[in-house]
Order: structure tokens, then C-alpha cells, then sequence
């Protein structure tokens, strides 16, 4: 038994050496010194600096966190509805639809996503004047569409989990259902709240085919910069881009880790 | 429940509402009209399905020829052939390299678990893109494998590796594996060990007791990870455009081109429709089996 057990070990060990190689390569080629980036000459920063100087990508960075800011603050509020919705009001008209309507994003590939919306959009425009140039606004709903399926799926099944008495004894007390909610229901599902925005934020900042769709001339996100360099060659800027997303996320990760352990010590899990 | 203000519930419920109603369930009808269109020059690039004949009333044309053409020109059977091939092998070897894993990680002390997991997720929410450039780095003819081959004399010229099937496979199972590995560990976590032992006791070997006990139960996790490799897979755009080969024409690949490239909307939309067809079918074939299951439990 311990042999077998020992052996899946190993297979865990190769699998996050598949998962975390490519990431050490990333880390350490940007400080290599050399403008050929995978040929080691030295240990350098310059190449933080280029980035840091590199107004196209430092632009573009801003607008993708600009737009997943605000994309995954309405899909929070989005989301929340729509899995408190399908979470506790049971069978309503239309229940089908809306279920279907809040799940289907998930499993949509992300090229009909795009060109579903930017075909909206394209009849909008001709019908009403609405939305007059493709752009921030455009990629801005486009992310919060999509991004919404994911907090309602959260925001549901941290509502399925818990225990309803607490609500039913605050009603059975005489609050009103709005009450209840902002006093009871809300801090229960605050985590669910804020790992749903976290989740909506990263997905807005990382993609490229919706933004591409949806996105207009002189609104270019930070994947569709990246994106087209990429397909130019490898430039060390990008390497530097990618240490910095990777310390950022690790360390907000632990943070979330650290954060998650001491709420369970709390309460005594 | 007691949620009884019908005015409360229905504004709850309206927000949502209306905004997928606008924004994903309006679009996608408007993509199916537009794919019952012909092709026109101008803006948009798309004759309206409605029109006035000459003698002014109003006519509906609606034109299957995009349809036709899907389904008589080889290029697009192909490219749908393929991305379902590519999209299944590439969820056949994240679930050969991902059950090992879970399976370990749900064996794990419960103490170790979290971390463990945190290190399957993590690769995930750093961007997608930059981690497609790390293998770029590594597999390119200049990159790291290449330089690593010359400089030991393994080879004389660097080895074709980047825009190649291998290339492509290495990039979506590289992408899509911590969606193999997070429910195949939720159902392998909730499984109990006394069955193995009971197993063993009754004098099965470890091999034995593998097949007959754990991995009938993980069956659930199995094909849910399946399809949460398969379903973005055989969509995928960005990895077939940036590892594989020119002829590595997956049809999220080919919708791009058809869109950006050759500027025709409605081939673009029918390829969607199409598309979507390779996505629904699977998730109402795991529905079924997963009724079929309830029904039977």
C-alpha cells in the first residue's frame, strides 16, 4: 500500500513541475541581461525599468485594471441577485430561463461570447445611436456579462450551505425581509461576496478574445497588447510583466490562504 | 420561504434579469439571424434578412447558404473534426496527469490539503497569455530546449518544436489542468477509506481494489472534469494561434479568421451556431447520465 501511495507522490511532484516550470522560467529570464531573451548573459533590472517606461503596456495596464474594477463590481451586484434569486425563491416563473441564462456563460466559448456581443452592440448602434464607438464601455459590459454566471455560481452555493433558521427566526421576530437581509444574509455571504469579486476582477483583466470583439480603436486592453507583441516575438518587457503579475497574485493568494485559516481558527474549525 | 413582498422579490430578480436578457440572450439570437444572411460590402458587412421587394412589401430572405457551405466545404468539417479530436485527447491526458495528482492531494494530511490545492489553482489566476509565452520560451528554435539540446551536443540543428500538434496539446493541457484536478479531488476527498480497507481485508490487492472501489466512485469527478477540459478546449483561439501549427485550424480559430481577417459576419455567426452545437451536446448527454444517476440513487 505504501509503495502504490509513495508512487502517487511522485506523479504529484511531476505534475507541479509541469505546472511550475514554465512559471521559475519566467521569473528568472526576466532578469536576464540580454535582449535575446532565452539566451543567459547576465543578471540585469533593466528590463523592469523598460517595462516601467513602456507607455503602451503601462497604458494598457491601467485600462484592464480600470475596466475589471468596475466590471467585477457589477457582477458582484449582478451575481448577488441572481444567486440569492436561485437560491431562495424557490420555483418562480421563468425560473428556467433564468437559470439557464446565469449558467450558459460558463460554458460559452469565449469566441461567441464576443461575437454575440459585438453583434448587439453593431445592431444597437443602428437601431437606437447606442453605443456610438466601440470601447471602454463596450468591453466594460461585455466583462460583466460574463463574469456575473461566475459570482452567481459562487454567491448560490454559499446560500445552499447555510443554515436558513437564522433568517426564519429574524422574520419570525417581525424584520422585514430587506432587514434580514442587510443584517443576516449579507455578512453570511460576504466571502462569497468577495472571492466572487476577486474571481470577476481576474477573469475581465486576463482576456483577449472578448475584448478583442467587443473592444474599439484606441481602447486596447492590456491581453490585446500583449497579445500582439506576442505575435511579433518574445520581448524581455513581457518577461518582466509576467514576474510582476506572478509575485502580485502569489502573494494575494497567501494573503487569502493566511486570511482563510484564521477565520476557521475562529471559529473553531 | 417568507420572502412574500412580491415588489421586493421582482426587483431582485428584474436587475439580472434584464441585463442577460440584453446582453446574453439577445445577442445570440442576433447572431443567428445574422447568420441566416448573405454577405454584403459595407457597414455592417451583412444584407438585412427583411427587405422590401419592389413592389414594396416586405419580404423575409433568409439564406442557408452559409449552412450549406459548412456542411459541403471539407475545411470546415475539418477544423470541426479536429478540434473535437484535439479537445478530447487534450481531456483524456489532463485526466492521465490530474487523477495521480488529486488522488494524492485527497490522501494528503487534511492540515497540508488547502496548500496543496492552492498550488493547483494559483498558475490559474496568473494570466493566461504570459504563461502561453513561457512555453514559446522553451519550446521556440532559439528557446530554452533548444539552446539546452546544441549545447549538449545532442542535436546539430535546433528541433522543430514550437507550431507543431505536440505544441498545441502541451499548451491546452498546460492551461486547462487545474480543471481537471479540482473535481476529480472533490469526489475522491469525500471518499471513504474504509472501503479500501474493507477491500483489502477481503483480500483484494491495491490494483484490484483501485478498479473495483475508487475508481467506479470517482466517476462523477471523472466526467466533470471532462468536460470542463473539453468544453473551453474545443473553442480555444488563443493557443492553436500562438503553439500550433499554420495547420492547426481549430474553429474558434477559423471564426476568428472568417471575422477579423476576411470580414464575413454571417460565415462567422453560422460558425458559431455551429459551434455552440458542439458545446450543448455534451453538457445535455452529462445531464442525462447525471439524472440517470439520481434517478437510480
Amino acid at each position: 500500500m505504501s509503495g502504490r501511495l509513495g508512487r502517487v507522490w511522485i506523479a504529484l511532484g511531476v505534475g507541479y513541475a509541469f505546472l511550475y516550470i514554465p512559471i521559475a522560467l519566467l521569473v528568472v529570464l526576466s532578469f536576464n541581461d540580454s535582449r535575446l531573451v532565452t539566451i543567459w548573459t547576465g543578471f540585469s533590472l533593466r528590463w523592469y525599468v523598460a517595462l516601467w517606461n513602456n507607455d503602451a503596456l503601462v497604458n494598457a495596464a491601467w485600462l484592464s485594471i480600470r475596466i475589471a474594477a468596475v466590471a467585477a463590481s457589477g457582477a458582484t451586484v449582478l451575481g448577488m441577485a441572481a444567486g440569492f434569486a436561485l437560491a431562495r425563491f424557490g420555483a418562480f416563473r421563468g425560473r428556467g430561463l433564468f437559470g439557464a441564462m446565469v449558467a450558459a456563460p460558463l460554458v460559452m466559448p469565449e469566441v461567441i461570447t464576443g461575437l454575440s456581443l459585438l453583434l448587439l452592440f453593431v445592431a444597437l448602434a443602428e437601431a437606437v445611436g447606442w453605443p456610438g464607438e466601440r470601447g471602454i464601455t463596450t468591453v466594460t459590459i461585455a466583462h460583466t456579462t460574463f463574469a456575473t454566471a461566475y459570482v452567481a455560481v459562487v454567491v448560490q452555493s454559499r446560500l445552499a450551505d447555510f443554515d436558513r433558521s437564522l433568517e426564519e427566526a429574524a422574520l419570525d421576530l417581525g424584520a422585514r425581509p430587506w432587514r434580514v437581509f442587510a443584517l443576516i444574509t449579507l455578512p453570511l455571504i460576504a466571502p462569497a461576496l468577495a472571492s466572487g469579486w476577486l474571481l470577476a476582477f481576474t477573469l475581465s483583466l486576463d482576456d483577449l478574445v472578448i475584448a478583442s470583439f467587443t473592444s474599439g480603436p484606441g481602447a486596447s486592453t492590456l491581453p490585446m497588447v500583449v497579445f500582439s507583441a506576442l505575435k511579433l516575438g518574445l520581448t524581455p518587457e513581457l518577461f518582466a510583466l509576467a514576474t510582476v503579475i506572478i509575485v502580485v497574485v502569489s502573494l494575494g493568494l497567501l494573503l487569502a490562504l493566511r486570511l482563510g485559516q484564521v477565520a476557521s481558527a475562529r471559529a473553531g474549525g | 420561504m417568507r420572502w412574500r413582498l412580491p415588489a421586493s422579490r421582482t426587483l431582485v430578480l428584474a436587475l439580472p434579469f434584464i441585463w442577460l436578457g440584453l446582453f446574453f440572450l439577445a445577442p445570440f439570437l442576433i447572431v443567428v439571424k445574422i447568420a441566416l444572411s448573405e454577405a454584403a460590402l459595407g457597414i455592417p458587412p451583412y444584407a438585412p434578412i427583411v427587405r422590401r421587394t419592389d413592389q414594396g412589401a416586405l419580404a423575409l430572405v433568409l439564406n442557408l447558404g452559409n449552412f450549406t457551405l459548412l456542411a459541403e466545404d471539407s475545411f470546415y468539417l475539418d477544423a470541426y473534426l479536429r478540434s473535437v479530436r484535439v479537445a478530447g485527447i487534450s481531456a483524456l491526458i489532463c485526466l492521465l496527469i490530474g487523477y495521480p495528482m488529486a488522488y494524492a492531494i485527497a490522501r494528503a494530511p487534511e492540515r497540508r490539503r488547502n496548500l496543496l490545492l492552492l498550488l493547483v489553482i494559483l498558475p490559474f489566476w496568473t494570466s493566461f497569455l504570459l504563461r502561453i509565452m513561457a512555453w514559446i520560451g522553451l519550446l521556440a528554435d532559439n528557446g530554452v530546449i533548444n539552446n539546452l539540446l546544441l549545447a549538449l551536443g545532442l542535436v546539430a540543428q535546433p528541433v522543430r518544436l514550437l507550431y507543431t500538434d505536440a505544441a498545441l496539446y502541451l499548451g491546452i493541457v498546460y492551461c486547462y489542468l487545474p480543471f481537471m484536478v479540482l473535481p476529480l479531488y472533490a469526489t475522491l476527498v469525500k471518499l471513504d477509506p474504509l472501503l479500501l480497507e474493507a477491500a483489502s481485508d477481503l483480500g483484494a490487492r491495491p490494483w484490484r481494489a483501485f478498479l473495483a472501489v475508487t475508481l467506479p466512485l470517482s466517476l462523477p469527478g471523472i466526467l466533470a472534469g471532462t468536460m470542463l477540459v473539453f468544453i473551453p478546449a474545443v473553442g480555444e483561439f488563443v493557443i492553436p494561434e500562438l503553439l500550433g501549427g499554420p495547420d492547426a485550424q481549430l474553429i474558434g480559430r477559423v471564426l476568428w479568421t472568417e471575422f477579423f481577417t476576411n470580414r464575413d459576419w454571417p460565415m462567422a455567426s453560422a460558425l458559431a451556431v455551429v459551434l455552440l452545437l458542439l458545446v450543448v451536446l455534451p453538457i445535455a448527454w452529462f445531464q442525462h447520465l447525471q439524472g440517470r444517476a439520481t434517478g437510480r440513487g
